[in-house]
């Protein structure tokens, strides 16, 4: 059973790469940019699950994350002579202004930074107990936003950082998203896992359990601040500009829609949210177009999407109280047991 | 002299103005099972409470193994060796039997987070181990059968069972158990009797419980605290405190025998 899982994990990961591969010649930019924003809000979605559905800790910051991540990969894959170019307020100031590293290499060190500000947060926030941390991390996010629009001879205030190189391309964000799934089901299925699902669950009961709830609690939101940072870096090198209103509360706002919409706790949920949300808003653009319904002429009204994406939202929410996977996980077994179903029906009625 | 097990001095708790635990001395000594009885409000739950560190206790001290354990972080208790359940029950509603059980041994785990996340180095070995133990505790217990169900969708009496299948996955040297027939019928509570026992005799757990029913505690344990009000008032053998009339006075009512 378990190697059959691994042959159809590893065939269908080559299909995938495939796919990508296909995409890469194929697509036009704009699908390829689609591609790559799926799988950054995959990560980001992924990541914000483990905090707030897995281990059930309300926080309200990736968005705060995603900046950070953003500014420090910005920061450190900047020329010298872009840099010299773009901060026309204030020059850089000095270390920064001749730093210049590779991508990769700035995409782990945005991470770590990122996760390092998390670790900040998490000690004194989860040394008590209740929604503290969503307070702690909205507020946070309304520091990084005036940071990034002050602190100029860093951030290069309200301009933002122009110029960055397109670095990120299907393999990279793909690649790290995967990454980051494997990671995060690896952990989830760890003693660690089970260890935040029982904070989740009863956090009094655990700590009689011998679980250090605080720790727990901090790993969790360290390792995903980690990934968010590294989206970051990635979102900031796919659309190779940033600035401050960029990372607004409605990122935070939307993953949120995500992740309930995938069902709080579930990874596979978590993907599946990031797809549909992320295309399914490229799809309903459509609405905002002037189109003919039935000889009707319709102008297409601006936000129209957002209207409707509403109205889908109510009714997952109504038929689907607990999303599309609940606290589910996608396997193989269940996948499998699913087509067999769909293939009975479809017999029984030819 | 040699250190009792278990002890706890002058144990109080007060919130606010209002004593809830009034100078506890509590022993229990290795192999033990001792009985902590009182009327609603006593501050049995209390004293639980402040034993394991979910409350602090305002005074006096605990004594586990020669430690003084009083004020620690109850996460830190429960891995030296002291394992509870709870009055209300606090299962983790959302995850399987089985799950339930492995998550009461990552006190115990030997490999890191890192680990964790890559999957590698003693990861599967440890998750087996992991896995086995929290299987035999479920054997133990009679739950073996319906390890991959929820917990929230157990029936009353089996999620009582399963809350000490997961304090015994701690191997624990001491039991407590808050109430743990409550809610069961006279045929349960006779079972349960007897599958504590068995646990004692062959875990040699030493245990600590707190419940209204009295055939059951005077039958299983060998001695017992009464408190009222917070306070202490005897402790004695079972046969002693159906006779002592202060007990009577104040929890088997008066003229009523047990």
């Amino acid at each position: 059973m378990l190697k059959r899982d691994r042959i159809l994990t590893c065939s269908s990961l080559a299909v995938f790469l495939l796919f990508l591969l296909y995409a890469e010649s194929q697509f036009s930019e704009y699908s390829v940019r689609i591609l790559n924003n799926i799988a950054i809000f995959a990560i980001l979605a992924v990541s914000y699950n483990l905090v707030n559905g897995v281990t059930g800790q309300f926080s309200l910051g990736p968005h705060a994350f995603l900046a950070v991540g953003a500014y420090t990969c910005a920061i450190l894959t900047l020329s010298p002579e872009e840099k010299l170019r773009s901060f026309i307020i204030e020059p850089m100031i000095w270390p920064l202004s001749q730093i210049s590293v590779s991508f990769p290499v700035s995409l782990v060190i945005a991470g770590l930074v990122t996760a390092f500000i998390a670790l900040l947060m998490a000690v004194p926030v989860f040394r008590v107990r209740g929604d503290y941390l969503a307070i702690v991390t909205l507020g946070f996010g309304e520091v990084i936003q005036v940071v990034t629009n002050n602190v100029v001879p860093i951030t290069n205030g309200p301009l933002g950082l122009k110029g960055l190189a397109p670095y990120t391309n299907l393999w990279w964000s793909w690649g790290i998203c995967l990454l980051s799934i494997f990671c995060t089901v690896r952990l989830v299925n760890s003693s660690y896992g089970r260890a935040m699902k029982s904070v989740r669950e009863d956090e009094t009961a655990a700590e009689a359990m011998g679980i250090n709830a605080f720790w727990i609690k901090t790993l969790a939101f360290t390792f995903s601040a980690f990934f968010q940072g590294v989206a970051g870096g990635l979102l900031a090198h796919l659309i190779t500009t940033i600035s401050p209103s960029l990372f607004t509360f409605m990122l935070t706002f939307n993953l949120l829609i995500i992740i309930v919409i995938g069902g709080l706790g579930s990874t596979t949920g978590a993907v599946i949210g990031a797809v549909v949300l992320t295309w399914g808003g490229e799809l309903l653009r459509a609405f905002e177009e002037p189109m003919t319904i039935f000889g009707y002429y319709y102008e297409g009204i601006p936000g129209m999407r957002m209207v409707i994406f509403s109205m889908l939202l109510i009714v997952v929410m109504i038929f689907a109280g607990s999303g599309i996977m609940g606290r589910k996980e996608f396997t193989w077994q269940s996948f499998l047991d699913w087509c067999r179903l769909i293939y009975d029906r479809a017999t029984r009625r030819g | 002299m040699t250190e009792r097990f278990f002890r706890t001095d002058a144990l109080s708790v007060t919130f606010g103005g209002l004593s809830a635990l009034n100078n506890l001395d509590l022993e229990i000594d290795q192999g033990q099972i001792i009985g902590l009885i009182g009327p609603n409000g006593a501050g049995k739950t209390t004293a639980f409470n402040a034993i394991t560190g979910t409350v602090k206790p305002s005074a006096g001290r605990v004594i586990f193994q020669g430690m003084d354990i009083t004020g620690w972080r109850t996460y830190r208790i429960a891995r030296i060796g002291i394992a509870r359940t709870f009055q209300q029950i606090r299962l983790y509603d959302d995850l399987s039997v089985l799950e339930n059980v492995m998550a009461a041994g990552h006190a115990y785990i030997h490999y890191s987070f890192v680990e964790a996340v890559v999957g590698l180095g003693r990861f599967s070995a440890e998750e087996r181990r992991l896995r086995s133990r929290a299987e035999h505790v479920l054997e133990l217990m009679g739950l073996i059968d319906i390890c991959g169900e929820k917990a929230e969708s157990l029936p009353y009496g089996r999620q009582r069972k399963l809350e000490i299948a997961r304090a015994l996955a701690m191997e624990p040297k001491l039991l407590l158990l808050d109430e743990p027939v409550a809610g069961m019928n006279p045929r349960e509570t006779i079972e349960f009797g007897e599958l504590l026992g068995r646990l004692h005799r062959d875990l040699n757990l030493s245990i600590g419980l707190i419940d209204h029913d009295m055939p059951f505690v005077m039958d299983i344990c060998q001695r017992i605290k009464v408190i009222d009000h917070g306070v202490p008032i005897a402790w004695d053998t079972p046969e002693e405190i159906q006779r002592d009339e202060r007990v009577i006075a104040a929890y088997l009512g008066e003229g009523n025998g047990a």
